[in-house]
């Protein structure tokens, strides 16, 4: 292998270089990223960057004296993968060929049908997304959040610590039952209610009101919430329109073997463009979270250098993180596939809970909200081997 | 300086003990039977690595993944990308000391803010 291509360069495709180099490839390496930074890490976007605790420079990934022998193309989005030829082209008419691809496009913020080009209307997923919100929150103000999901919760979160009058609306019945089941999404989104902070549930969003800044967000049912800003959390979707009719099969992101590997051969998919088969769930997966962007490379590299020839290892569980209001909050596992959730510790009325997800008597996943020695032995029983 | 931290006996093999100094160390007993002492609060964030995933050697830290070397204290990858200081420990008559290194610790900001007596 000669030259390996890694189209996207945040936390998975550096992951992935970082891979390559560390599992003794030396070729060519170049890396091709749309945004014109470097690296950089996202959860304190919405987090200690938004609330102004963290710099720019402290979002980085890179350490300061790293070299990985890389070339980087930055700013160059890839819009095409020329099977036949085994090249990229790129928006600005460059075409990269290589014979190994990693695919690490991630995904983007979903946004509001009807909001584009009001002023005051905000999604946050890049550094550039944070630096706008960052700025309107220091006017203060009304702040409606659409979405209860974690992005939205930590928006709220963040932003209540300014001192703004927070709003939260959320579609379903119960905030974060998708990830977290219905009882303990409704523990943890008590938080917002706990600090002051209005949640709607069970009411869609009908559009926004404004001439050419946001003043209101209108619900389905009738009522208007009076907004300075909004932040739409609604949700990303994978970056992999770019790869229709190369080849690459995609159902939800670029579906993969439990080793990364994709529909063709060469070509490897990681971070939150890929859809892994996981051998536990004995389903595809699409994970949307930092630690599988960040570890799930080592096995995808190592795929790619072998030619498909290794044993895929299992995966440990997915696994997330969400600071929100202070409290600690931490996942493992799979929600869905539980038939009983038992707190085991702590009291729900408390925040400061750890609850255990069976199925028929095993665990499958764990919640903690300020408990991480707990959390990490069950994280590693849930780890242990098939 | 010198300090007894706790009875070998008192410390099964992966587990952990957290000493209350300033900033806090933590001893770790490994699965080999080995005995480590390093700082206990992760270079990254205010997290303790005694709540962390030991295995062999290493400790990853409870929160983000990132996984220290016991021996020398190092990272492997990121969120964390400073090292945490490694102190000498030494077992005598079944009880463990550890003896603090004199090197400046490489704590998180909001932790070394707090030290420094600014905002948490
Ligand atoms: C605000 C925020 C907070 C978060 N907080 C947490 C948290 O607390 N805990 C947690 O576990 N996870 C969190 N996450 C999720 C975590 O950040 C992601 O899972 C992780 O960033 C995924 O990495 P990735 O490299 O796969 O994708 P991304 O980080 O999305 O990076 C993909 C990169 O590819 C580029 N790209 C896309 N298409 C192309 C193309 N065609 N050509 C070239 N480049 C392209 C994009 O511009 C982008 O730079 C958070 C995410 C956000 C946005
Ligand atoms: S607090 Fe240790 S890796 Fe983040």
């Amino acid at each position: 292998m000669r030259t390996v291509a890694v189209v996207g360069a945040s936390l998975a495709g550096l992951s992935a270089a970082r891979s390559l180099r560390k599992q003794g490839y030396d070729g060519r390496l170049v890396v091709i990223g749309d945004e014109t930074h470097r690296p950089y890490d996202r959860p304190p976007l919405s987090k200690e960057f938004l609330s102004g605790a963290l710099g720019e420079t402290d979002l980085a990934l890179e350490t300061e004296d790293e070299d990985l022998g890389a070339q980087w193309m930055l700013g160059a989005r890839a819009v095409g993968l020329d099977r036949a030829e085994r090249a990229l082209a790129l928006t600005d008419g460059r075409r990269v060929r290589a014979d190994g691809i990693v695919l690490a496009t991630g995904a983007a913020a979903r946004t509001l049908p009807g909001s584009e080009g009001l002023a005051g209307v905000h999604t946050l997923r890049t550094l550039d997304d944070a630096r706008a919100l960052r700025d309107e929150l220091a006017g203060g103000g009304r702040l409606v959040v659409i979405g209860g999901g974690f992005i939205g919760a930590e928006v709220a979160s963040t932003a209540r610590a300014l001192g703004l009058d927070v709003t939260v609306v959320e579609a379903a019945p119960t905030p974060l039952a998708g990830p977290l089941g219905r009882a303990m999404g409704a523990v943890v989104s008590g938080l917002h209610t706990d600090h002051g902070v209005r949640l709607l549930c069970g009411v869609g969003v009908k559009g926004l009101s404004g001439e050419r800044r946001v003043d209101a967000v209108l619900l389905e049912d009738g009522r208007s919430l009076p907004a300075d800003l909004v932040v739409v959390g609604v949700g990303a979707s994978p970056c992999v329109d770019w790869l229709q009719g190369s080849g690459v099969t995609l159902d939800n992101g670029v579906k993969c073997g439990a080793d990364g590997r994709t529909s063709l051969a060469g070509v490897v998919a990681v971070g939150d463009c890929a859809n892994w088969y996981d051998p536990r769930a004995g389903a595809h997966r699409r994970v949307e979270h930092w630690t599988g962007a960040r570890e799930r490379p080592d096995a995808a590299v190592a795929t790619l250098l072998a030619g498909g020839a290794v044993e895929p290892g299992v995966p440990r569980p997915p696994y997330f993180w969400s600071d929100q209001y202070g409290v600690k909050i931490q996942f493992a596992g799979h929600a869905a596939e539980a038939d009983s959730v038992t707190v085991e510790a702590g009291a729900a009325d408390d925040r400061d809970v750890l609850a255990v997800y069976r199925r028929a008597g095993h665990a499958v996943a764990v919640l903690g909200m300020n408990q991480p020695r707990l959390f990490t032995r069950w994280r590693k029983q849930l780890g242990a081997p098939l | 300086m010198m300090i007894p931290a706790c009875r070998l006996a008192d410390l099964p093999r992966g587990e952990a003990f957290r000493l209350d100094v300033d900033p806090p160390v933590s001893v770790f007993h490994t699965d080999d039977g080995e005995v480590f002492a390093i700082d206990d609060t992760c270079t990254h964030q205010d997290a303790s690595l005694a709540d962390g995933w030991l295995e062999g050697c290493e400790v990853e830290c409870p929160l983000h993944a990132s996984t220290f070397d016991l021996r020398t204290g190092a990272v492997d990858s990121p969120p964390a990308k400073l090292p945490v200081r490694t102190h000498e420990v030494f077992v005598e008559d079944g009880m463990v000391y550890v003896r603090l290194s004199t090197a400046a610790p490489n704590l998180p900001p909001c932790v070394s803010a707090r030290l420094a007596g600014g905002p948490a």
